[in-house]
């Protein structure tokens, strides 16, 4: 861990404005992943603000019918709220199915948007990694990628998107609520929230330099039967192989969102048009540009025979 | 005192403390965080500075050039030991990659450096700053490459790893019914909860290290030849130790390091091994690929059993034996068994729980399931109708001491309710989930080794034992301290035991699951030692006295043993060579079920069982969390346990505990462990086996057998994971 100086900002727009204009700031809440990184130096940050002075703790009806999530609500607080438990249950489950009763109290709903890939080169700093280090080659191309990403990956980087939770933020179309730097606010679709890799698969989401999540808001809720599968080679405390979250109403329509697949959570609009027509239909087109390693193509159909289960159990 | 002829009826056999389920006597101070493990030593020796050891950034090759400056100058820096301006340590017959090799780099991880500082946060950020330039040599990381030039093994005592026996070619060939299949393993790591740890200090030309180590003697030794000093000069003391599996066995190279640290610093280091340095720097146990063949005439009796294993080493000498417990288990008259090892360039292996047997039986007890299917036999009456009876089948020269085996699996049966599997595979289905029952049988060799001890009576009728013998959470406290008040007559309250220091007499240690029966039959040599000091001073024979409450009676007259004043006692137990004539085996019946999900295909354990037989079980408290946690390690290894070797690079890739995934609680079902009692008179005078890697040897086929007979698919790919087999799952309704 390299030497850092640390503040504990006092307001949303302080922080934002002090990450953004100090060279290698970066913000801390829950630490959960952040702390692990800078131990091996993966992460270095210079200076950190930490935001958890700011509130933003609660969580709140909406006009519109919805739910406002603050941003420094526990993955536990979130996961046990009876108003998500009854009319989020996806998002419930999905928070649940990760990591550690200890971590889920000490993560963040901002922070858990933000963990980083779980790829084992992106770990270990011996080895090349063009999201650690740009332009430093992907030791993952030809390695061991069985956990690795089999769509909306590039040349450049094979990593996933690890999370849980984001993947039923995505089937719930939520939107994530961030400050500016220059203090104004701005909402940005979850759909539209992580990047794909491409050239700069350092570049993970779209939030600018300083710019401070604040809250994730959902819509009102969809109704419907909700699932989250998560597949994995332990019963707990594992990354997924690939998780399903899925929201399925009485007449066979739904939406679906994969996890552990690609470097974002995966939802192809025209895949969930197909649900009526079942797993196989959906799988086929959500993954049709998929170009997965020969350690990880069992993936898809994985992929396919758990959205079966699911469509399977919603059958009843 | 040796023993050198069969046990006959002893004190033993009217045992009031040991055999009996007795709570372990340092649980209070291990619940509590008040037993001190290596790296929480603070008050054994002040100014301890924190040691960071700076891994090999490459499989093979040579360091260019180390550039130490920034590093040295960085806060806190006391001292930087690098490999550049240190000569290669020594060697030790227990470590065969160099713990510390100057600019040769055997293997990723290998220890380059140690940077000494005041924080454990200034040595590590300082040993960032060393900027390291290798020439990287090629090398072979691919066991099925290597495969085609492995020589025959050896085995631990130097024997050939090939035996024949009758005319397998033969007899296979004409067999009623055959079985030949190609089983693989994986590396595994042991993964033991407390890494390496040392605090090492100097007075003058003597060394301490506060460490832990499952053998203390082997480390004192191994310690002083690496580091080129007088073993009279090195003590070693570990009484405490979270965890070991084999790990421990040797001296690693937090140890080497954290001398050779504080020889620089001229003040004592500590140092904990980082996480993610272990499984790279340490050793494992290794991958193997694994032929069996089996033919039998269609009454299911086997004629001819063949049992091949392929391993790799960085030595190319000593592998991973998977074929050790062939010979022993089923009759048969023709046979080949051969273990080959092939040179690799991977970290080193060695001993992991079991070595051999662990993975032997993966392949061996699937066989035999495959077997039982074709000839159309249930597979517990099969291994009944095939077991062995009088002398070893593989070695007929050789007499069995005590074997239970065909009861271990009738009891079983019957406890498991055997009777419930259906014999088709596939057919149970309970909503989504597929269920299954396998069943295996396990072997483990139940050895013996000298071991000594030292009890001292105080005037006030306190009983301390002293041996070098370590607990490495297997429970050896408590039952030493049961054998020391059962032999004295005293109650267990007034038994302290002291452990792990190389000061004390020199015991077994704790490895090859012959610690159990090794240390408690020499404090038994030294106690006996004692009761005849104590009849010397009172006037009365000793061996004959029978000792209770405090109290030695002979002939009608009585003596408080506290009249004898403070004495101390030293004894070993050695062994006669009439145990040669005999093969000294432990056995179990292991059963498991699962449940796998039709849609997914993931295994979740439902119920295990183990029947064991190991003759006097001394705590059977402590005995059950020793076979019940084998199991649990087998569960892992038959489903999740995997170091993927990155094959271009040279190293296991998922160095973390994140990425090597172990079971968690929610993988480990109910467990039942059954010991049948047994004794076993050829052993010791305690008739006593022990039972810490019976609990791995067969689970971990059961379970295999388990998700077979749930779905009807084979894999022979361990572990058995949803990619393996997810094509060949039965097709969706």
């Amino acid at each position: 861990m390299r030497s850092f100086t640390y503040e504990r900002a006092k307001t949303a727009a302080d922080a934002a404005k002090t990450v953004a204009e100090t060279q290698g700031a970066k913000f801390i809440a829950g630490g959960t992943n952040l702390l692990d990184l800078m131990k091996i130096e993966v992460e270095t940050p210079t200076h950190l603000v930490d935001v958890q002075d700011l509130g933003f703790d609660a969580i709140e009806e909406t006009p519109e019918g919805g739910l406002r999530i603050g941003a420094l609500v526990s993955n536990t607080a979130l996961s046990a709220h009876p108003a998500v438990r009854r009319d989020y249950a996806v998002l419930t489950r999905a928070i649940q199915a990760g990591a550690s009763g200890q971590l889920r109290n000490k993560a963040t709903t901002g922070g858990n948007l933000l963990q980083r890939t779980r790829c084992a080169y992106f770990y270990d700093t011996n080895m090349p990694c063009n999201k650690r280090k740009p332009g430093d080659g992907c030791a993952a191309l030809g390695g061991f990628s069985r956990q690795l990403g089999v769509i909306g990956i590039s040349d450049a980087c094979i990593a996933t998107y690890p999370g849980d939770m984001a993947v039923a933020l995505r089937v719930l179309d939520a939107v994530v609520e961030t400050v500016k730097p220059d203090g104004t606010a701005r909402a940005i679709p979850i759909a539209d929230f992580h990047r794909l890799w491409g050239d700069t698969p350092q570049t993970e989401t779209v939030l600018e330099p300083g710019e401070l999540i604040t809250a994730v808001v959902l819509p009102e809720p969809l109704g419907g039967q909700h699932f989250y599968q998560k597949v994995r080679d332990r019963r707990s405390y594992a990354f997924a192989l690939v998780s399903v979250a899925a929201v399925i109403q009485a007449d066979g329509t739904g939406r679906v969102a994969f996890g552990g697949v690609a470097p974002k959570p995966w939802r192809v609009e025209a895949a969930d048009a197909l649900l009526q027509q079942g797993a196989s239909a959906v799988v086929a087109e959500a993954f049709a540009d998929a170009r997965p390693t020969e350690q990880n193509k069992f993936k898809i159909p994985l992929a396919e025979r758990a959205l079966a289960g699911i469509l399977a159990d919603a059958r009843g | 005192m040796e023993f050198n002829a069969p046990a006959t009826e002893n004190l033993f056999d009217r045992a009031k403390l040991v055999g009996k389920s007795t709570p372990r006597i340092d649980g209070p101070l291990k619940v509590s965080g008040a037993a001190p493990y290596a790296a929480e030593r603070h008050d054994v020796v002040a100014g301890q500075a924190y040691g960071w050891i700076v891994g090999a950034a490459i499989a093979k090759g040579r360091i260019r050039s180390m550039e130490l400056g920034d590093a040295r100058r960085a806060p806190g820096v006391v001292a930087i030991v690098a490999a550049t301006e240190h000569e290669p340590v020594g060697t030790s017959p227990y470590n065969h990659a160099p713990l510390f090799g100057g600019r040769d780099i055997a293997h990723y991880h290998q220890a380059i450096a140690v940077v000494v500082a005041e924080t454990f946060e200034q040595a590590r950020a300082a040993a960032s700053l060393i900027r390291t330039q290798y020439d990287a040599a090629d090398g072979v990381h691919d066991l099925a490459r290597v495969k085609s030039a492995a020589k025959i093994g050896t085995g631990f005592s130097g024997e050939s790893m090939k035996d024949t026996l009758g005319d397998f070619d033969g007899a296979f060939g004409g067999a009623a019914v055959k079985i030949d299949a190609t089983y693989t393993t994986p590396d595994e790591a042991h993964a033991m909860m407390e890494p390496f740890a040392t605090i090492a200090a100097w007075e003058g030309d003597k060394l301490t290290v506060w460490t832990s180590n499952q053998m203390i003697n082997w480390g004192k030794r191994a310690l002083a030849s690496i580091l080129g000093i007088e073993a009279d000069n090195v003590r070693v003391d570990s009484p405490y130790v979270g965890g070991g599996f084999g790990g421990k066995l040797f001296i690693r190279a937090d140890a080497v390091m954290a001398a050779l640290g504080a020889k620089a610093a001229k003040r004592p280091v500590k140092i904990a091994m980082q996480r993610p340095l272990m499984f790279n720097n340490s050793t494992h146990r290794p991958a193997t690929i694994q032929r069996v063949r089996l033919g039998a005439g269609s009454d299911g009796r086997i004629t001819a059993i063949a049992h091949e294993c392929w391993s790799a080493n960085i030595t190319g000498e000593d592998g991973e034996h998977g074929t050790l417990q062939t010979p022993k288990l089923y009759t048969g008259a023709n046979r080949l068994t051969a273990s080959y090892v092939s040179q690799i360039d991977l970290p080193e292996g060695n001993a992991m729980r079991a070595p051999g047997e662990a993975p032997g039986h993966m392949a061996l007890e699937v066989a035999m399931d495959e077997l039982a299917e074709q000839a159309g036999i249930d597979p517990v009456e099969l291994r009944i109708l095939n077991d062995a009876h009088g002398v070893v089948p593989g070695d007929p020269e050789t007499k069995i001491s005590d074997r239970h085996l065909a009861r271990c699996l009738k009891e079983g049966a019957e406890r498991f309710g055997w009777s419930e599997r259906k014999a088709q595979p596939g057919q149970a289905r309970n909503g989504r989930w597929l269920t299954g029952m396998g069943v295996a049988a396990g072997y483990r060799a139940g050895p013996t080794a000298k071991s000594a001890a030292r009890v001292s009576l105080s005037a006030d009728g306190k009983l301390k034992v002293e041996t070098d013998m370590t607990d490495i959470g297997t429970g050896s406290y408590t039952i030493i301290a049961q054998t020391a008040a059962e032999t004295m007559g005293l109650p267990l309250d007034s038994v302290t035991v002291e452990l792990g220091d190389s000061n004390f007499p020199v015991s077994s240690g704790s490895g090859g699951q012959w610690g159990a029966a090794s240390s408690t039959a020499g404090v038994y040599a030294a106690c006996v030692n004692l009761r005849r000091m104590i009849g010397e001073k009172l006037g009365f024979d000793g061996d004959a006295a029978d000792f209770q409450g405090g109290l030695a009676t002979l002939d009608g007259q009585g003596w408080q043993i506290t009249e004898a004043g403070a004495l101390s006692a030293d004894g070993e137990m050695t062994y006669g060579d009439f145990k040669s004539d005999y093969d000294v085996g432990t056995y179990a019946a292991h059963f498991a079920e699962v449940r796998v999900d039709a849609f997914t295909g993931e295994v979740h354990i439902t119920r295990m069982l183990a029947v064991c037989d190991a003759g006097r079980i001394l705590n059977p408290l402590s005995a059950r969390s020793q076979v019940i946690g084998g199991m649990v390690m087998a569960a892992g290894a038959t489903l999740m346990e995997d170091l993927h070797v990155d094959k271009r690079f040279g190293f296991f890739a998922n160095h973390d505990l994140a990425g090597y995934e172990v079971p968690v609680h929610a993988d480990i079902p109910h467990q039942e462990c059954i010991f049948l009692d047994t004794l076993d008179p050829i052993v010791s005078p305690m008739k006593a086996k022990g039972v810490g890697e019976l609990g791995i040897c067969g689970p971990n086929a059961a379970v295999a057998n388990a998700v077979y007979n749930a779905t009807g698919v084979r894999v022979r790919e361990y572990p058995i994971t949803v990619d393996k087999y997810l094509d060949r799952l039965p097709a969706l309704a």
